[in-house]
């Protein structure tokens, strides 16, 4: 039974990431709205807004096929087990040694390929639109990822997310080239993966240029409800890692939960400064033409990899 | 030994089984005029013995090896068979996916004429057949006739449509290569040999090259067994041999005729040679990075199904030889455990690939029965009409694109851990090219997800593109769904899949056995000692992974999720037309054809294709635009040397003069000439 806090805790951290994850979505809007000098939504509106979406009922196309209907749920799933891997508050998490780096990215790519599919499954021109941008970005931000996770994972030599957190969180202050190199990357792929500004825009509907929203255009009520949370809890499971990876300390170690409300304070302090400074660089940077998107993203793709050799030249 | 005992030898049984193959072969003729009875009764025959001989290889692979010889070849020259861990796993390779397509090919095949059936019947089991042999051969010349046998076998099942040129073409470039290859064979044979006049493997594996020796067998069985697999640049056949043969066909060649060569492989450098040195794995590394980046590139620009699925065969071919070339540079510099690792990836690649490509290769012939299209661009919304067939390729679409929990999934996890061991090597420059090849692999996988997004989301999702092929073309038998024949071969490919993707620790302590007879080394103890739910390739400290609970949470999440919103909300649903987007006038023709789908990465690929493109006038009243896209290799590889060919024949017909006067003179100096040398 000694597994029985562990388990507790898991599900607790996971519901937590959940449940907060479109709080996070809510301050970045805020602080972006303050930047551009407009007058700010509420923190709570993406609360109100899925709970709104909730009531509605779901207007479906006529020829949509089960594929369409069950997409949403899939693509809640998957980032709600993403959620459970990343180490958010602790690093005990038993269920983490199912699912490793390699894994997580697997579980992205999974609801990308599931979001695609669905998006095609009408037949609008959109829709196909909307799949074939997305997959262009994914295909390139998903090695650069995993080459941003291979160099951290060469450095504590585990692809364990949570080992990789403890031997992170344990060394000392320095600088460490690769870890730099990879940060920028995994920047890049945040930016990238998460449909924001320069890649994408969140808050573009009906332009030619969307990607994430031409995709979602013919979902409506729950099914759009949980898409867009999804969207939320993916947001914050990528902020979570680069947190982990490249800002560890302070998180709480396997076993010692007198140290949780101090982890929860320090993560808290750090979503709030990721928050702001997301707002800040949708507000800086223009967004990119979409053929200079593959340029941005194999960008990052190099960095990751130089990454990875510095690793390898330093020590060696 | 009892009689029960001799038969149920793994060895005897699969000598059994394709002996069984031969006398299948030999039945399909029989009743001919009665294409049912034909149909009905050899197939399923067939797909019995094969999974006979899936039993023995799996037995094959925890015993110790076995050997007989069998009176029969040349004289002084008889046959020597043997099985070991490795052959048992090939063979169970072979029987087991083997049993699905024959199960598919006896409700594929309806359609034919019994003639014609017969000889498919006896092409298709000689062939079945001949790949057995080819695994439980124990001598070079054995092994060649069976490979030989192999390749005209499978020669005559490509030309099966031979009335037209286009697929007699195919099969022609089809033969050509594969000769070539078994030339580069021979002569790895012969220099393995060294001049001992015994061609048993077991004489191979003792004689000791040297260095030089060594290197010129590895490169001379490597191209051999490479023009086999569809390495670049000896791909070119491949994309068009396999679509030309019948869908069941396609999927036996793709699905595990090349994976002979892979086993030619692993048996020829790991066994026969032995003494693997780490430069022949970065040779190998380097050809199969290039393999599975052209390859994807190449299917992603593919419009047609049965091509782009064998564009996808070079690339997993590519992707085999990654693990193997990392295996190999592991083991060149001393470390056997990382080396392990990486031939077990590569050989767990090359079952799942056999299991997921046979079963699109077998999705797309149920496509091309049932609306007789090949073409991506004409499909559409087939979701609908085929909801089983569908469902079965959208497993193996995501088992391909490498997505967890299915099986391409671990295997590319475990030759990613096995790239993660680099960190031991001693080279540096070693040891930083090989995460690079990871990279690529990385590239490669998430291209494969792009392109099976595509295939899946043309072919089968959306609605019909072309008017006349919502109602069928001619060549269509308009029956709807595959028939349950065809739907049994699928779902036995797609179970194997999960089973494949979910319990991969049993599959990897079966690796492990062949591991350790090669190369004397098997994965450290803890990897062996973990339980079936758990996947630990080195250490549970370094990596682990269960496919089990993760599909268990994944359901679970989902369920509760759909539970939740039903209980706290409700499931009201309203259907209406798809959204226009305020422009009134929207048909099928505006959805995203496959070459549309394919245009980012045109764009951002552009220098790899050789493209031809024509862009219409604006003010052209009937527009039409027009893509080709041809492979480079053509011009870099094939053309060069075809017109070497030529031109060195051409000198060489000048001794043909068609006179006996000159025919005459050339034996008189040919006769003085040998007087010269011999006395």
């Amino acid at each position: 039974m000694t597994y029985l806090p562990g388990i507790a805790f898991q599900i607790l951290q996971s519901m937590f990431v959940v449940l907060a994850a479109p709080l996070l979505v809510g301050w970045a809007n805020q602080c972006r709205a303050w930047l551009q000098n407009r007058s700010a939504p509420n923190i709570l509106l993406p609360y109100y807004t899925l709970a709104k979406l909730f009531h509605k009922d779901a207007v479906i196309a006529q020829n949509a096929s089960p594929l369409f209907r069950i997409t949403p749920y899939i693509l809640f799933g998957c980032m709600w087990l993403a959620a459970g891997i990343v180490p958010v508050l602790a690093t005990d998490l038993p269920f983490a040694p199912a699912a490793d780096i390699i894994a997580l990215v697997g579980v992205f790519a999974l609801a990308r390929v599931f979001s695609a599919l669905a998006a095609m499954d009408i037949g609008t021109s959109f829709g196909g639109l909307g799949a074939r941008r997305e997959m262009l970005i994914g295909f390139l931000a998903e090695p650069a990822m995993l080459m941003t996770l291979f160099t951290a994972a060469f450095i504590s030599g585990s692809t364990q997310l949570t080992t990789i957190v403890e031997t992170l969180a344990h060394r000392e202050f320095a600088i460490y080239p690769s870890l730099a190199f990879a940060a920028v990357a995994f920047l890049m792929v945040l930016l990238a993966e998460n449909a924001r500004i320069p890649i994408d825009n969140p808050t573009t509907h009906l332009e030619l240029t969307m990607i994430h929203e031409a995709m979602i255009l013919e979902y409506s009520a729950r099914h759009l409800a949980l898409i867009e949370w999804a969207a939320a809890i993916k947001l914050f499971a990528y902020m979570t890692i680069g947190i982990a990876l490249f800002l560890p300390w302070g998180i709480a170690e396997a076993g010692d939960w007198v140290a949780l409300p101090l982890a929860f304070t320090v993560l808290a302090v750090k979503l709030f400064f990721a928050g702001a400074g997301l707002a800040v660089i949708e507000t800086l940077l223009a967004k990119l033409r979409l053929f200079l998107a593959p340029e941005f993203l194999s960008t990052a793709f190099l960095l990751a990899v130089l990454g990875m050799l510095i690793h390898f030249l330093v020590r060696g | 030994m009892t009689a029960l005992e001799v038969i149920s030898s793994p060895l005897t049984g699969s000598l059994l089984a394709a002996v069984s193959w031969l006398a299948i072969s030999v039945l399909a003729l029989i009743p001919a005029g009665n294409a049912l009875l034909a149909r009905r009764l050899v197939f399923p025959l067939g797909a019995l013995v094969g999974l006979a001989l899936a039993a023995f290889g799996l037995q094959a692979i925890w015993l110790a090896p076995q050997q007989m010889t069998l009176p029969l070849g040349l004289p002084d020259l008889p046959f020597h068979l043997r099985v070991d861990p490795l052959a048992g796993f090939f063979l169970m390779l072979l029987g087991s996916v083997s049993a699905g397509i024959s199960v598919y090919a006896a409700g594929y095949f309806r359609s034919e004429t019994a003639g014609r059936l017969s000889l498919i019947g006896l092409q298709y089991h000689v062939f079945l057949a001949s790949m057995a042999f080819v695994i439980l051969a124990d001598d070079a010349y054995l092994f060649m006739v069976a490979w030989e046998t192999m390749a005209l076998s499978s020669y005559f099942l490509v030309t099966t449509d031979h009335k037209l040129p286009a697929i007699r073409s195919a099969g022609f470039l089809y033969l050509l290569i594969a000769h070539i290859g078994a030339i580069a064979i021979l002569l790895s044979f012969g220099v393995m040999h060294g001049g001992h006049g015994d061609y048993s493997f077991s004489t191979l594996r003792a004689a000791h090259l040297q260095p030089f020796w060594a290197t010129v067998a590895f490169l001379l069985a490597f191209f051999g067994f490479g023009a086999k697999a569809g390495m670049i640049p000896l791909h070119a056949w491949l994309p068009e041999a396999h679509p030309a043969a019948p869908s069941p066909v396609s999927a036996l060649m793709s699905g595990i005729m090349l994976k002979t060569a892979i086993y030619g492989m692993v048996r020829v450098i790991y066994d026969l040679i032995g003494g693997v040195r780490w430069e022949w794995g970065m040779l190998v590394l380097a050809i199969g990075a290039g393999t599975t980046l052209f390859g994807v590139l190449y299917a992603l620009m593919q419009h047609d199904l049965k091509r782009l699925l064998a564009y996808h065969s070079v690339e997993n071919i590519g992707i085999i030889l990654l693990g193997l070339g990392m295996s190999m540079v592991f083991i060149g510099f001393g470390h056997p455990v990382a080396g392990a690792l990486g031939l077990i990836a590569a050989l767990y690649h090359t079952l799942n690939h056999a299991v997921f490509k046979g079963l699109l290769f077998l999705g797309a012939g149920s496509i091309l029965h049932s609306t007789g299209l090949r073409n991506l661009n004409d499909m559409g919304g087939l979701i609908r009409n085929m909801p089983k067939t569908a469902f079965y390729f959208l497993i193996g679409a995501l088992a391909i694109s490498a997505l967890p929990p299915l099986n391409g999934f671990v295997s590319e996890w475990l030759t990613f851990q096995t790239a993660l061991q680099a960190s031991v090597l001693e080279n540096s420059v070693v040891r930083s090219l090989v995460p690079l090849f990871a990279a690529m692999l990385a590239l490669a996988g998430a291209l494969t997800a792009m392109c099976f997004v595509k295939v899946y989301g043309i072919a089968f999702l959306g609605q019909p593109r072309e008017a006349e092929h919502a109602v069928g073309t001619p060549s269509a038998d308009h029956s709807g769904d595959a028939g349950a024949m065809e739907r049994f071969g699928m779902a036995w490919l797609a179970a194997s899949c999960f089973v494949l993707g979910l319990f991969p620790t049993s599959f990897l302590l079966m690796l492990n056995r062949i591991c350790a007879q090669l190369t004397g080394h098997g994965l450290s103890d803890q990897a062996l000692e973990s339980s079936w739910l758990w996947l630990v390739p080195t250490s549970s400290e370094q990596a682990s992974y269960s496919p089990i609970i993760f599909l268990v949470v994944i359901i679970a999440v989902t369920l509760l999720t759909f539970l939740l919103v039903r209980h706290f909300y409700h499931g009201r649903v309203r259907f209406a037309d798809p959204w226009d987007c305020g422009f009134p006038e929207q048909t099928s023709r505006m959805q995203d054809t496959a070459d549309a789908f394919g245009q980012p990465i045109r764009h951002v690929f552009g220098p790899i294709y050789l493209m031809q493109r024509y862009m219409p006038d604006p003010d052209d009243p009937a527009p039409r635009f027009s893509l080709k896209i041809e492979d480079r290799h053509w011009y870099w590889v094939y053309l060069p040397v075809a017109r070497l060919a030529e031109y060195v024949s051409s000198k060489i017909a000048l001794l043909q003069q068609g006179k006996i006067s000159i025919y005459l003179l050339y034996s008189f100096f040919t006769l003085i000439a040998l007087l010269v040398f011999v006395r």
